[in-house]
């Protein structure tokens, strides 16, 4: 369920962040993420950042995307 | 569900606006004029085709980035008159205002108004003004008619696409309302879109000198562009199959569409147009629009094909598709 | 990076030479299902391969009873009802938000539960109430701020929880033995929340296969080749595709404010009837804050709309065209059952994203 957007932080104040969505600015509560920090991506639901964003598995996602290439490209050349 | 009352989805120029105007109003005031459905009425005369429109501008705020109400009346009108290929005549405004508005605030206004009606080379030749008691009118209503004169050999219908039409806009979509949504300041955001409107008559005028014979114009404004892709199709009984990554969507317009579930393609605009350009005639246009200021990034967005007649098809980004249907009630933010 | 569409395209393949023979997939959020209709994937999965909306979709399993209790409230001149969009169109037993709203009651639509502390402090005359729909990704947050209400002393912000847990819905589901699915895609951003571990008992229990997926076109198409590679080689697991938000345990701070703040409640889901645990209320401590107890509101257990098929479809039973209503007297702009509300239900989705046949 849920619309969650990913964002990254601009500023903190407290328990409030100023979050950049693509050029948009929106704030969002930390309370539910409260080790995030300025410069961290967020994933923000109905106002508040539910997760920092792990951006090495972000690329780490693109592996199964090479393997899967891989197999594919693979299975092409056998003729299969 | 009691169909009993009005509701605000009545007025968002999705489904439910066409079923109130063919369900409550032309019952009524049917004749084959208004039958049509285009943007603006065709009166034939003895001499020549006149344009006719009307429409009222109850935006909030009144001032917005990119324009205000006295501007958007200018040009939403004008807008309509263009879309028949009609060269704006003269327009009338009509003004609602609540007891209390700042006088300053309608000098605004009026300012406004005339600088528009400069800018499309077209005159305010009529008036009216009401005052209402508080609370009435939220501020100002502006009702405006306009009338034109369509240039013989020029026949511009939402009735005219035919299979191997070329489909082009003159930009990215969705400017309008999220300017005006965000100027409201209602889901604390911050962003720089500004509202695109503006008056298309140049260069509808330029596209007719490059083509004499464009099928169909239409301004995607409330409802947007899937919505008046829908008339279309269905006015003109073809298939249309546009391209989902030609339409331009610009970065801060996604991130709150993102952010608040909308869809960039039921979005308003206004200062937009859709035409539907013979297949030999599109290069030129384009050309031709492209050399406009309001036309730099013009685009072919699709085509018109005769299978699924009454039916668009928009091809997805991933290779896949889907059929638009036109706006259903209104885009409200969702959460999940 | 490749552009999308090629990614697209080796996933497609890749789905099309795992497919051997006839599979149903549910995804259960929502969510999922408008991506999946947006998108345009569904043009692209081979005909074997079927994908059925369950039942994450909060709009669709909030009984006829609790949005009439929600109507309800509104009659009352000192409330506004702040609710989030997703709730105003869903038809109670002869109105909606939407129509009181036309009729003059304070309902506004929000898009944070913060909205609602500052709504409260703005009108100190009013009484505030929030109508709370949605399951573990929304929960946190109203725990959040209901917390936040009495920290900062705010008296006049009241909640009228329909919150609702995806697991239990689930168990219910795969039990009643009617379901009929060989695998699931599980709900990304919920799972933000509780992680890996509640839905073990899917594989455990059930011998189902499941994957945690995110929410982009390319996050389904793996989530896809995942229940398709576990059932190539036998397995029944729950695995993860949205490693690069969910956590094998989730985000355990906001399940613990959930903890601190609400309770476990038997709740009734539209379609799939009444579910122990499922649903949450809020703790003793803050019950002065629970708007059912302090407005004395009764919650009627109504009957669905006659004809209405939601029930089944929300439990997979049944596909949209199948129920002898849809977009015949009942389409999104009238609607009858909540599955047609919002694109977000199979019926609404199946309506206005339609495929060409």
């Amino acid at each position: 369920m849920c619309l969650g957007v990913p964002g990254k932080i601009v500023s903190i104040e407290k328990d409030l962040a100023e979050i950049d969505f693509g050029g948009i600015k929106r704030e969002a509560s930390l309370l539910l993420c409260p080790e995030a920090t300025e410069g961290d991506y967020v994933l923000v639901h109905v106002g508040f950042a539910i997760e920092r964003l792990n951006e090495g598995e972000a690329l780490g996602r693109l592996r199964l995307l090479k393997e899967i290439e891989e197999t594919c490209l693979g299975s092409a050349e056998d003729g299969t | 569900m009691k169909q009993d009352r009005i509701l605000l989805a009545h007025g968002a120029g999705g489904k439910l606006t066409h079923d109130l105007v063919e369900k409550l109003f032309l019952p009524s005031l049917d004749n084959e004029i208004l039958a049509s459905l285009d943007d603006s009425a065709i009166i034939p005369t003895e001499r020549a085709r006149l344009a006719f429109t009307t429409d009222s501008y109850v935006v909030k705020p009144l001032f917005f980035p990119g324009g205000d109400i006295g501007r958007l009346s200018v040009c939403g009108t004008v807008n309509d008159l263009a879309m028949s290929g009609a060269r704006p005549l003269g327009i009338s405004t009509s003004f609602i205002l609540e007891e209390g508005f700042p006088t300053q605030d309608l000098e605004r206004v009026v300012s406004s108004i005339k600088e528009a009606a400069l800018e499309a080379g077209v005159m305010v030749v009529a008036g009216d003004t009401k005052v209402v008691e508080h609370g009435a009118a939220e501020g100002l209503f502006i009702t405006t008619s306009g009338v034109g004169l369509v240039p013989d050999g020029v026949d511009i219908r939402g009735s005219r696409a035919r299979p191997g039409d070329i489909v082009i806009i003159n930009g990215p979509i969705g400017d309008h309302e999220i300017g005006v949504l965000l100027a409201r300041g209602e889901f604390s955001l911050k962003g720089t879109i500004v509202s695109d409107c503006a008056p298309l008559n140049g260069i509808v005028q330029a596209m007719l000198t490059a083509c004499g014979d464009i099928h169909v114009l239409r301004d995607p404004t409330r409802g947007g562009l899937a919505t008046v892709l829908w008339e279309i199709a269905n006015a003109s009984q073809v298939g249309v199959i546009i391209d989902e990554d030609k339409v331009t969507v610009r970065q801060e317009v996604r991130g709150v569409c993102d952010l608040l579930g909308f869809d960039p393609l039921y979005l308003a605009n206004e200062g937009k147009l859709v035409a539907f350009v013979p297949q030999d005639e599109a290069r030129g246009v384009l050309e031709t629009m492209r050399a406009d200021p309001l036309g730099r990034e013009s685009v072919v967005i699709g085509r018109v094909v005769d299978d699924n007649p009454g039916k668009v098809l928009l091809r997805t980004k991933i290779g896949g598709h889907r059929l638009l249907e036109p706006l259903s009630g209104e885009q409200i933010p969702r959460i999940c | 990076m490749a552009h999308e569409d090629v990614l697209a395209q080796t996933l497609v393949k890749e789905i099309l030479r795992l497919v051997d023979g006839k599979l149903r997939f549910m995804e259960v959020c929502g969510t999922h299902t408008v991506s999946i209709f947006r998108s345009g994937i569904r043009s692209l999965l081979p005909k074997g391969l079927e994908l059925i909306s369950g039942p994450g979709c909060p709009v669709c399993v909030t009984p006829v009873g609790e949005i009439d209790r929600a109507i309800a409230l509104t009659r009352l001149k000192e409330v506004t009802l702040l609710t989030f969009g997703d709730l105003m169109r869903v038809p109670g037993a002869s109105s909606s938000l939407s129509y009181e709203r036309a009729l003059g009651r304070d309902i506004r639509v929000i898009t944070s539960p913060l909205d609602a502390l500052k709504i409260a402090v703005g009108a100190q005359n009013r009484k505030i109430v929030l109508f709370a729909v949605g399951f573990e990704t929304t929960s946190p947050a109203i725990a959040a701020t209901v917390k936040e209400a009495r920290r900062r002393e705010i008296h006049n912000l009241y909640l009228l929880s329909s919150q609702r847990l995806i697991p239990p819905a689930i168990k219910t589901l795969l039990s009643s033995g009617k379901a009929n699915v060989d695998g699931l895609l599980l709900p990304g951003h919920v799972s933000v929340i509780i992680g890996k571990a509640p839905y073990s008992f899917i594989a455990r229990d059930f011998s189902l296969m499941g994957v945690i997926t995110g929410f982009e076109p390319l996050d389904i198409l793996e989530g896809i080749c995942m229940l398709l590679r576990q059932k190539a080689q036998g397995r029944s697991e729950i695995e993860n595709q949205y490693r690069r938000a969910v956590k094998d345990q989730g985000n355990r701070l906001a399940l613990q404010i959930m903890e601190e703040v609400f309770q476990p409640v038997i709740a009734r889901w539209r379609g799939l009837g009444k579910i122990p645990d499922s649903g949450l209320t809020l703790r003793e401590e803050f019950e002065d804050m629970d708007a059912a107890k302090v407005f004395d509101l009764p919650l009627e257990d109504k009957e669905d709309p006659p004809g209405c098929c939601c029930g089944e479809v929300l439990q997979g039973l049944k596909s949209p065209p199948d129920c002898p209503l849809f977009g015949k007297r009942c389409t999104p702009d009238d609607p009858i059952g909540p599955c047609m509300v919002s694109s977000e239900g199979s019926c609404g989705a199946f309506y206005t994203y339609g495929v060409l046949q």
